[in-house]
């Protein structure tokens, strides 16, 4: 896994509440059986008029944001569906982080195996960035897991919290697979006790 | 543990296998569910890691999300969908995992067959690629969603690792009126908690009127789950839960039995046990509701009206007009003033045998309206044979309903079942997204039976008052 330690990009705000993972990367693009080439696809219903052309109105497709690495948006990010696609396709599009107010459970547990980070500030500190980002031209901050700090070197600085054995995980690229198989010994022992059940070993 | 815990709290601890310091606790996961759309990436990972399947046992795979529900010896045409199921047969073969493939007998999708044939039981940890796993929680499991990568852990360990999530009661007290579901009584309560209202939570569902719930409404209930961002809903096992079970395929025998409901026996909530947040609902306030917008927690009775939004925050309020753009609705429109121009019912919410009975209950002797075209899916090929059997399909093919081939199918429009732009839809699935059935197309959730009775009178219309024949 691609680590994240600290990263200073352009933020792009999406001003919306409940952005769920159909928006982020509608269904019919789930049938790739690759991890790749989601990014094309991101907000596609919300990104690209009926014939496919760019929607103008749409935050991604305003040049002030051309590049950005940092997305901020409402509360309850990611909501709905458990596809991973949706992190893959943030990630593949070159967005290194989220900052919302909160986020929902799976999608925040997928974008930690994927080097993605969900950055949880207070609605006031979400409104505060919305506002900037959409202010100052090139507004650029940045988000520092080591320190868990967000700052703009403007005046904007907020702290977040994170789990530290995500965080762990996180500043090293750690693959928690690997990390699960070194506790193979209790694993054997527990299905020691707990043998698969007759009816599932039948063929 | 001598302490008092609840359902959820007894579950976890039974499945721990090691609390690593400074590390996610590590549980067993006793039944993997695989379906083809998020595991391909996963099994992709175990080759280039050169892991196995710890537990090919414990994995069970079938065919839903992206298979056509037209007669089965058609073929698929989406090029790429057929691919993706061509990699989950390969995947099965060669990691030697279970496969209810497209033509067995016992294909549907993946929360409705566990359930069915027995594999869903009491007390286990049930994981699948899909949010709406919490489906199996009815039995008083703790089954939740996981991503891709969790599905690579989960085949390459047979474990997760994950912090311990928070417990959420929900007590509904009083029974539910006639006419008013399960369904409703998701809806109502995403309604009244919001869309996030359990984020962080397991829920468990207490009450009376949940104990007087039949298996398949209290997976309907739990199903809804994740619409209110829980990480799982349950129900304890009682004496409905072990008459359900008993006797199904993979269900235990003899012995077996003696010893499992002994078990289960004791996973109810200890009546000192605490819940980290409580929240009461009152059934006999609730009515068949419909939602407006475009979450499942806009809701409105069916005898009420498109909501004002002036004097909601303003986040909410910015959301709320955006659905309503969305949906083409304006506040204070009637809900039963609100045409329909297609009807779905199916999905892992509403496709079970007691959903299709409800719904033919209604559609029987009535012809759907013109203006309509309404679909109706099983949740699988046992369902669909059962309701043959009864002969539910007559009736609805005789009212004008189609009658198809089980699947996921129009809930999100991975196959060729979708809206098309502005097509305003009745659906008895879970989500009310933008786009979900198709781009620009208009989702309003309800039960079977509100469905049934939309489709027949061309808008939304109050079940508590249909003429049934």
């Amino acid at each position: 896994m691609k680590a994240f330690t600290v990263h200073r990009g352009r933020v792009a705000p999406l001003d919306r509440v409940n952005v769920d993972t159909d928006q982020i990367i509608p269904k019919q693009f789930l049938k790739r059986i690759e991890k790749t080439g989601f990014g094309k696809f991101l907000f596609y219903d919300w990104r690209f008029v009926g014939d496919g052309q760019p929607n103008p109105d749409f935050v991604l497709n305003d040049p002030r944001y051309e590049g950005a690495t940092i997305l901020v948006a409402g509360k309850n990010f990611g909501c709905g569906s458990s596809r991973e696609h949706a992190v893959w396709a943030l990630g593949d599009y070159g967005f290194r982080a989220v900052i919302s107010s909160s986020f929902a459970d799976i999608f925040a547990n997928n974008s930690t195996k994927n080097g993605f980070l969900t950055v949880h500030l207070t609605e006031e500190e979400v409104a505060e960035l919305l506002r900037r980002a959409q202010d100052v031209d090139n507004y650029q901050i940045t988000v520092d897991l080591e320190k868990c700090q967000v700052h703009d070197g403007q005046g904007f600085s907020a702290t977040f919290s994170v789990n530290d054995f995500v965080r762990h995980c996180l500043l090293n690229g750690l693959d928690d697979i690997g990390l699960t198989l070194q506790h193979e010994e209790a694993v054997a022992a527990y299905e020691a006790h707990h043998p698969v059940p007759a009816a599932l070993q039948s063929k | 543990m001598g302490t008092a815990r609840t359902l959820f709290e007894k579950i976890w601890d039974a499945h721990l296998v090691a609390t690593p310091a400074g590390r996610s606790p590590i549980f067993y996961v006793d039944l993997h569910l695989v379906h083809e759309v998020t595991s391909p990436q996963a099994f992709d990972g175990l080759r280039a890691a050169g892991r196995k399947v710890r537990q090919p046992a414990r994995t069970v795979a079938t065919v839903d999300h992206n298979v056509p529900t037209e007669p089965r010896g058609t073929p698929i045409t989406d090029l790429i969908a057929a691919r993706q199921i061509a990699a989950l047969q390969a995947n099965c073969k060669e990691f030697g995992v279970r496969l209810f493939d497209m033509d067995a007998p016992e294909q549907g999708i993946v929360h409705v067959i566990g359930p069915e044939l027995g594999l869903t039981q009491p007390g286990m940890t049930i994981v699948c690629g899909d949010s709406h796993t919490s489906t199996h929680g009815a039995f008083g499991a703790l089954a939740f969603g996981i991503g891709t990568s969790e599905v690579e852990h989960v085949l390459a360990t047979q474990c997760l690792a994950q912090q311990k999530p928070k417990t959420m009661q929900i007590d509904i007290r009083g029974q539910l009126a006639e006419g008013v579901t399960a369904k409703d009584l998701a809806l109502g309560i995403i309604g009244h908690i919001g869309t996030d209202g359990a984020t962080g939570h397991v829920i468990e569902y207490a009450g009376p009127a949940v104990r007087a719930l039949s298996m398949e409404s209290r997976m309907t209930l739990c199903n809804m789950s994740i619409e209110a961002g829980a990480r799982a809903g349950m129900v304890a096992p009682d004496e409905t839960t072990l008459a359900y079970v008993k006797g199904r395929r993979f269900a235990p025998i003899g012995s077996d039995w003696e010893k499992s409901v002994e078990r289960w026996h004791s996973l109810p909530t200890d009546p000192a046990a605490t819940f980290d947040k409580v929240v009461q609902i009152d059934a006999a306030q609730l009515c068949p509701f419909v939602t407006w917008g475009t979450n499942p927690g806009m809701v409105a009775p069916v005898t009420g009206r498109v909501p004002e939004v002036r004097g909601l925050k303003e986040n909410d309020r910015r959301a709320a007009e955006l659905a309503l753009q969305y949906m083409a609705l304006e506040p204070g429109r009637r809900i039963e003033d609100i045409k329909i121009d297609r009807v779905f019912i199916g999905s892992c919410t509403n496709s079970r045998i007691e959903d299709l009975r409800a719904a033919a209950r209604v559609a029987k002797g009535h012809r759907v309206s013109s203006k309509v075209r309404a679909m109706v899916v099983p949740g699988s090929q046992t369902v669909k044979r059962a309701a043959e059997q009864e002969g539910l399909d007559r009736i609805f093919l005789d009212a004008g309903f189609e009658w198809r081939e089980p699947g996921c199918s129009m809930c999100l429009g991975m196959n060729p079942d979708i809206l098309q732009p502005g097509e305003r839809c009745a659906s008895t699935s879970n989500r009310n997204f933008e786009g979900r059935q198709g781009r620009g197309g208009r989702t309003h959730l309800v039960s079977p039976m509100m469905a049934a009775a939309a489709a027949i009178a061309g808008h939304f219309t109050d079940i508590r008052n249909w003429k049934f024949q």
